[in-house]
């Protein structure tokens, strides 16, 4: 990060139109929103809000959809990692298709995504009817829609570091006499780490707000299979916006909270592994 | 980018904008905004088609219908949150009391304006079961067997779920000479056996439906009837229970709308043709039960109904107002059956 500040300013003119562009533009599309948000929940009192967060039901949705965003992120690093990296160092028929279809479940309406995997999982969907248990309609059920959305995110973060790591890198870890393990694990990797943390926060963050596609496979049993986001729902469904902001705002709260922690261990690994910021 | 260009951006945006956030000009046309549920989508295309030409009949003007669809709590919501509904026609009285609440965009006592309860059409919950009911369900009781699996949406999500779990309490009442504790634990047993909460009517239907989940899926009776025409009717088959619910879904005229939009004689003609023969003959012939069965012209569609014993909501919950917030609101009796012990 270059150190401009308002005494010191870039030797780039324009600094003052793009500092006030960048704040309009953040405060009209995300701040003003958000604080309505924060603002309505606000307004219900600290023992209202005490209560609402502390009710078993909303804490057991809490539960689930962080506990599953965060287990199919994890699952969505590792397998997006392959996947970029076969994309980017091999070339192979029905490359450039592999590579489009990836962004599909960015393009597919996410209320389709997951009638199609409900469809897919049900007890009598193509796959679920093989499998001795059950899919769609329990809390595996919602995990799978969650790896299905966020896959994108890992891929498509990490392509352009892998396309720009130096091969030469490589080369020179082999000829100093680094066999292929030591090669990926110390050289390759770490280069690719932070670029992996951001791939994964991104699909965690995306996981965690997931409506459409879970809805129609996760069942929604209380304590069992229901998400915060469908806790928000039914608030609403209540007239109660009130209470629908306060978990908003819970749930705004963790997410900030667990994203703050992935950007500082990103910015601590890159620090670490001698990246030039 | 330079200056002139930007410019030329921020002309064209300032341009924009207004046309985005919908300040067209009126429309030469009138027309007339119904807010309405999901199962209503066909009766609406047929009766929609029936008003347009009863209104140039009547007045020589073309007049246009816009018919939007949905969850009843959420339509209910777009229309306090600003949708310019003239009328809304939803699944509960307790969703357009809430509009009346939030709004005070209609008065309060809303229903007791056109006859009927404001309810032009009634239907009930009935059972669909597998061909040939290979459980052998006849009755509530049956449905919290070992092994019988029901599907229904959430109540806490879905207005016609709310019908389904009135129904079932009341069976409960009944089963138990109204004993309240009885029938909650009749409830709480019942939602034991649902492996799936959907979130709206639909929703359930395709789960029981297409997905083969379930033995029994609780249902509107024009949804189950709609189920036959929509899978073919070799794969389903409807159970009549002993007791079920009255189910009044309601109409009403959005006063301030109207006026704002001068469509008040246009909103009042279109709900009043709802109680007429012909309105009342596509209520029937789209499966809902008509509260002036006599003037409708194809007597079939009337005769298919079967007699039931039904309560009504304001016999037996004392009225929306008070369900709603003893069994749905927060804290309610649904929410108290799925706590863990």
């Amino acid at each position: 990060m270059s150190r401009t500040t308002f005494r010191t300013p870039s030797a780039l003119p324009g600094f003052g139109l793009t500092f006030g562009f960048t704040w309009l533009w953040l405060t009209l599309i995300i701040l003003l929103p958000l604080g309505g948000v924060i603002l309505w929940a606000g307004s219900l009192g600290l023992e209202r809000l005490a209560q609402i967060a502390s009710d078993p039901r909303t804490l057991s949705a809490l539960r689930v959809s962080f506990g599953l965003s965060l287990l199919a992120a994890v699952l969505n690093a590792v397998f997006g990692l392959i996947l970029a990296w076969i994309l980017t160092r091999y070339d192979f028929p029905g490359r450039r298709l592999v590579d489009a279809a990836v962004d599909l479940p960015f393009a597919l309406p996410t209320a389709v995504a997951g009638i199609a995997l409900a469809a897919i999982y049900a007890p009598n969907g193509w796959i679920g009817q093989w499998l001795p248990f059950k899919v769609a309609y329990t809390p595996l059920g919602i995990f799978v829609a969650l790896v299905f959305i966020g896959l994108p995110f890992v891929v498509r973060t990490l392509q352009p570091v892998l396309t720009d790591l130096d091969r030469e890198l490589e080369e020179a870890s082999a000829t100093l006499g680094a066999d292929r393990p030591v090669t990926l694990l110390r050289v390759v990797l770490p280069t690719l780490f932070p670029a992996l943390l951001t791939g994964f926060a991104l699909a965690f963050a995306r996981a965690v707000g997931e409506y459409g596609s879970v809805i129609f496979i996760a069942g929604n049993v209380p304590y069992v299979s229901e998400i915060a986001p469908l806790i928000i729902i039914m608030k609403l469904e209540e007239f109660d916006y009130g209470a629908a902001t306060a978990v908003a705002t819970i749930m705004l709260l963790i997410s900030f909270a667990l994203l703050l922690l992935i950007n500082l261990l990103e910015a601590w690994t890159r620090r670490r592994l001698g990246h030039v910021r | 980018m330079n200056r002139r260009s930007a410019s030329r951006l921020f002309a064209a945006l300032a341009l924009a904008a207004p046309i985005a956030f919908g300040a067209l000009p009126a429309a030469a046309q009138s027309t007339l905004t119904n807010v309405s549920y999901d199962p209503t989508r066909e009766l609406y295309k047929d009766f929609n088609a029936l008003f347009v030409k009863h209104w140039k009949a009547e007045t020589g003007e073309d007049i246009k219908i816009q018919v939007s669809h949905g969850g009843s709590g959420k339509q209910a919501r777009s229309v306090i949150d600003g949708l310019n509904a003239d009328v809304v026609t939803l699944a509960l009285a307790s969703d357009i009391d809430a509009i009346a609440k939030a709004t005070n965009k209609l008065p309060a006592d809303w229903q007791k304006r056109l006859p009927n309860n404001s309810s032009p059409y009634t239907s009930t919950i009935v059972f669909l079961v597998r061909k040939g009911n290979p459980k052998g369900i006849k009755d509530w009781g049956d449905l919290v067997k070992p092994g019988v699996e029901v599907i229904t949406p959430n109540p806490k999500t879905s207005g016609g779920a709310r019908w389904n779990y009135l129904a079932a309490w009341a069976y409960g009442l009944k089963q138990n000479g109204d004993d309240p504790e009885k029938a909650k634990a009749f409830v709480a047993e019942l939602f034991k056996h649902v492996p799936v909460l959907d979130s709206g009517a639909r929703g359930s239907t395709t789960t029981f439906a297409q997905r083969g989940l379930g033995d029994v899926l609780l249902a509107w009776e024009n949804e189950a009837y709609l189920s036959f025409a929509e899978f073919g009717d070799d794969k389903f088959e409807i159970v009549f229970p002993s007791v079920s619910i009255l189910a009044e879904p309601p109409v009403a005229i959005v006063d301030a709308n109207v006026e704002k939009n001068g469509t008040r004689k246009a909103a009042e003609a279109y709900l009043n043709l709802l109680y007429s023969p012909e309105g009342q003959s596509l209520a029937a012939k789209h499966f809902y039960r008509p509260v002036k069965p006599e003037t409708v012209s194809n007597k079939a569609d009337v005769e298919r109904f079967q007699k039931l014993d039904l309560v009504t909501i304001d016999d037996t919950f004392g009225g929306w107002a008070k369900a709603q917030k003893e069994h749905f609101g927060d804290g309610g009796v649904f929410d108290e059956i799925f706590k863990p012990k």
